[in-house]
């Protein structure tokens, strides 16, 4: 029978040994080293089942399909646009993803100009270098107002929380609009500059006290402190 | 002559006191400073990102580049800026030392930048190049199987120490300096040598290194962990 060297949601650091035998399975932030399973990303372990998992607290954004994230375009060539992501490569958003009628000659920087911010989504990845994006779906457009704040990727879902609690309970407290990307990007847009100001403040909190138990209480708590 | 007491007082065996922090650099994805005794590195990490100019990529994984530079202020005699001979040597054993522990099968064509900036010298700056960066890479959360640690062991005189100073290192009757850097497993990744050391002597360094290592390892562990758990407590 195999062995485990960690509690639950304990910190762990590259190289720590999580677990010893094969019972046990490597599922993320960690690899098979011999008869241990090896901690490779600094976060925090979970066990399920029989899966060990290590929950990253720092990294860049590694692009999946199906995820809503906010980029800028960077660049354009005659049949589409690149946009940065915040992650390791540029993505590749086509004329034929968009979801405007776009005739053969008309001037793509009349859609999308450098320097715009879009919500897109990623509609297709091949070994993470090469993404391409959609702006096909619902909630997927060009930016206009308010305004867009950076937080580290590997936070996000604590801004989002339990099936959208956190940011849902966040758009009712500010009376603000939140658009949280996948890769760390989040537009906020309120009726005014104040109550952007509450939802910038608090997405910021929020990022650095992501490993508090209890969190989503807390902001209510810290929200209804700032009315 | 013999060298029966080291200059500073330490014991033979007793590296400089330490000191680690994280996150130094709040633009860089990742960073560090190291210092050990009077030896001062700070490392930034930036990436994995794509590489240009385009034909140094790899499209089966991604690269890393390092790059090691003393401060002009870091040493008694102002040392002329820029990169000079044995600082392209320092950067090519730093990304030697630290590749064999990095995943970076996911990233093709990207790179990770890998900064080392020595801002007070007093002998072991590699090392503590190394060590520091190993912590930002961790910091920046690129994949890794374990942490790299490195100290300096040799020989001053006819004893084998751990981790000289300038004073050991420029001793009058001739002095080893062995630069090495383990991973947490004691898989050596930088072995240096120049100088006149026996077969036995050297052995015995190497063990010398692998108890020095392990204690900078634990540190480096403990520092990594006590700057998240102070985020947490706040």
């Amino acid at each position: 029978m195999g062995k485990i060297f960690f509690k639950e949601k304990d910190l762990v650091v590259p190289g720590d040994i999580l677990a010893e035998g094969i019972d046990y399975l490597p599922s993320g932030g960690c690899i098979r080293e011999n008869d241990n399973i090896v901690a490779n990303h600094l976060g925090l372990v979970i066990l399920d089942n029989r899966f060990v998992k290590v929950i990253p607290l720092a990294g860049k954004y590694v692009p999946k399909v199906g995820d809503t994230v906010i980029g800028y375009v960077v660049d354009m060539s005659f049949n589409g646009w690149f946009f940065d992501i915040n992650g390791p490569y540029e993505a590749a958003l086509m004329v034929k993803d968009v979801a405007e009628f776009i005739d053969k000659d008309m001037d793509l920087a009349q859609f999308y100009n450098f320097g715009d911010l879009v919500i897109t989504q990623v509609s297709r990845v091949t070994r993470y270098s090469n993404i391409n994006l959609t702006t096909k779906g619902p909630g997927l457009r060009k930016i206009t107002g308010g305004k867009v704040i950076a937080i580290t990727p590997t936070k996000v879902p604590r801004v989002i929380g339990k099936q959208g609690s956190m940011v849902q309970m966040l758009k009712e407290k500010t009376n603000c609009n939140i658009i949280v990307g996948q890769n760390g990007l989040v537009w906020v847009e309120g009726k005014n500059p104040n109550d952007e100001l509450m939802a910038t403040e608090a997405i910021l909190k929020i990022e650095h006290e992501s490993h508090i138990d209890g969190l989503t209480d807390k902001m209510k708590e810290f929200l209804g402190e700032k009315k | 002559m013999s060298y029966t007491k080291r200059i500073d007082g330490r014991k033979f065996d007793e590296p400089r006191k330490m000191e680690a922090k994280i996150g130094v650099i709040p633009r860089a994805d990742g960073s560090a400073m190291f210092k050990i005794g009077d030896t001062i590195a700070i490392a930034a990490v930036y990436g994995p990102r794509e590489l240009h100019p385009k034909f140094l990529q790899n499209p089966e994984k991604g690269i890393l580049r390092c790059n090691y530079d003393m401060a002009s202020f870091s040493v008694p005699e102002r040392k002329k800026p820029g990169p000079n001979r044995r600082s392209t040597e320092i950067s090519m054993v730093t990304e030697k030392a630290l590749l064999p522990v990095l995943d970076l099968n996911q990233f093709p064509n990207a790179v990770v930048d890998v900064f080392v900036e020595i801002v007070q010298a007093n002998a072991g700056t590699r090392c503590a190049g190394i060590t520091a960066a190993s912590m930002a890479l961790a910091h920046a959360g690129v994949p890794m199987r374990n942490l790299i640690s490195a100290v300096s062991v040799g020989k001053v005189g006819d004893k084998i120490v751990i981790d000289l100073d300038k004073n050991e290192e420029d001793y009058e009757d001739g002095a080893t300096d062995i630069p090495v850097a383990m991973t947490g497993n004691h898989e050596i990744t930088l072995l240096q040598l120049d100088g006149e050391v026996t077969k036995d002597e050297l052995l015995k360094a190497l063990e010398l290194a692998k108890k020095g290592c392990s204690e900078i390892d634990k540190f480096q562990r403990k520092a990594l962990k006590e700057f998240y758990k102070g985020v947490k407590d706040e």
